[in-house]
């Protein structure tokens, strides 16, 4: 599989959201205004790159040596809570409007788990370093691509005439469905 | 070994991160407004969000940055404002301290009731149900919705009514969000007279429900010397400011709907 087609295909084919239903609390919460789900689109992106860097290296250079692969997950866990503390901290210095918008999310980010899918994904697939490192940037881009697609139908949807019962969240998750199946399009392109 | 090497990899992962995360804290420290942290402490620390403002953090925030006043919190005490203000170098504004009141005095005995409920004891399941058991549309149900949310524990069901402790009321605002029949209504602590009733209807219609409900008669609005009571939609109102309490409405109210000592009636 060249590069190109892994990049297309983890980031549109095999949507992290709409084809794998992973990370779906960020994507529900901050998709309210396109700013806000942009810049957790964003750090999500920074977040899942270098986790799956450093677990990348972990697991070659720790884990495997000392041969407790089967603690995988619990290894990771640790480094991404802290990365995600990290980047908390990051924030809340370089950019405090972003931090007070994503509120909660951001710690959530820990929890989400098309982080850890991510970082265990490339592991279980065997992926080399270099293709690694472009799954964990074409992830979580499409994870950003939907997430402001989304933000954007839901400001539509804000202004739009929406039937009494169906206002607030049952109209938001009957039109992530619907954009579920549109990306469900993308499946049948031939890379 | 291989668990003291299971345990001691994991154990250095933690400890790098730990260490590599206190100096992010360091480089990355963000200064505290210390107005913020000494407000905080000064605040009662209830967490009870009767300010609008997400705890009392929240509300910190908001005082020390000026856009909330600083005798916003509602449940602190004069003394609480004065320090507050120490801090924020301005003059406290005192206002008159607010209690919340059920405006409703339709007790077992005196009010009629539509139907017999056996279902869950709940003001909100009861309401659901043709708005409540009581024939009167703004009687207090009784059931206790207001007890349960009560931090405080300022309020007791008496005789099928919520009956709110003057002292122990914070005026949070609680009860008054969670009252399915929009009863309870904040007035000053030191006022006694009140018109305890909320029912629009008028005269007969009010009889029939209620023995204690007010008709809407006006013989109190005709009779206060100081302008203070007023009948608006078949209910009387008191305008806190202009009434003196001196209990002659309560006197004269025909069906006894206006609350008052008249043994501690003040001469003038």
């Amino acid at each position: 599989m060249n590069l190109f087609s892994l990049f297309i295909t983890a980031s549109v084919v095999n949507n992290i959201i709409f084809s794998q239903f992973l990370g779906i609390c960020p994507f529900l919460g901050v998709s309210k205004k396109i700013d806000t789900a942009a810049g957790m689109g964003l750090a999500v992106i920074f977040v899942i790159v270098l986790s799956s860097l450093i677990t990348y290296l972990v697991q070659i250079f720790i884990l495997k040596p000392f041969e407790i692969e089967y603690l995988q997950t619990i290894a990771f866990i640790l480094i991404i809570a802290a990365l995600v503390q990290f980047v908390e901290m990051f924030l809340k210095k370089s950019s405090p409007g972003l931090y007070k918008a994503l509120g909660i999310y951001l710690p959530l980010i820990t929890t989400n788990c098309a982080v850890l899918g991510v970082v265990l994904l490339n592991i279980q697939k065997d992926y080399t370093f270099i293709e690694s490192m472009v799954n964990a940037v074409a992830t979580p881009v499409g994870f950003l691509l939907a997430i402001v697609l989304f933000a954007g139908v839901r400001e539509k949807v804000d202004s739009a005439d929406v039937p009494e019962s169906l206002k607030g969240s049952p109209i938001a998750l009957v039109a992530a469905g619907l954009m579920s199946i549109a990306f469900l399009g993308f499946s049948g392109l031939s890379i | 070994m291989y668990i003291v090497s299971a345990v001691g990899v994991l154990g250095g992962i933690g400890v790098v991160c730990g260490v590599l995360l206190a100096l992010a804290s360091k480089m990355f420290y963000v200064p505290v407004d210390q107005r913020v942290i000494d407000v905080r402490n000064a605040l009662p620390g209830a967490n009870c969000g009767g300010c609008g403002y997400p705890g009392c953090d929240g509300l910190a925030n908001a005082i020390a940055s000026g856009e909330a006043p600083v005798n916003a919190c509602p449940v602190s005490n004069e003394e609480g404002y004065k320090k507050i203000a120490e801090i924020m170098g301005v003059e406290a504004q005192i206002g008159e301290k607010q209690v919340a009141h059920v405006m409703c005095n339709g007790c077992e005995s005196l009010a009629t009731k539509k139907y017999e409920y056996f279902g869950v004891k709940d003001c909100k399941a009861a309401a659901a149900v043709a708005g409540g058991n009581k024939s009167c549309e703004r009687g207090c149900l009784g059931f206790g919705n207001c007890v349960d949310v009560c931090e405080f524990d300022a309020i007791e069901i008496v005789d099928g009514i919520a009956v709110i402790d003057k002292d122990k009321c914070t005026a949070c605002g609680k009860c008054v969000e969670e009252c399915p029949k929009g009863v309870i209504s904040f007035v000053p602590q030191k006022q006694d007279v009140i018109v305890n009733c909320e029912n629009r209807d008028f005269g007969k219609a009010v009889k029939e429900v209620c023995k204690v409900g007010c008709i809407g008669c006006k013989i109190c609005e005709k009779n206060c010397p100081h302008d203070a009571i007023h009948v608006n939609n078949n209910i009387a109102k008191i305008d806190y400011d202009k009434c003196t309490q001196c209990m002659i409405c309560t006197e004269k109210c025909p069906t006894k709907a206006i609350s008052g000592d008249l043994t501690k009636r003040n001469a003038s």
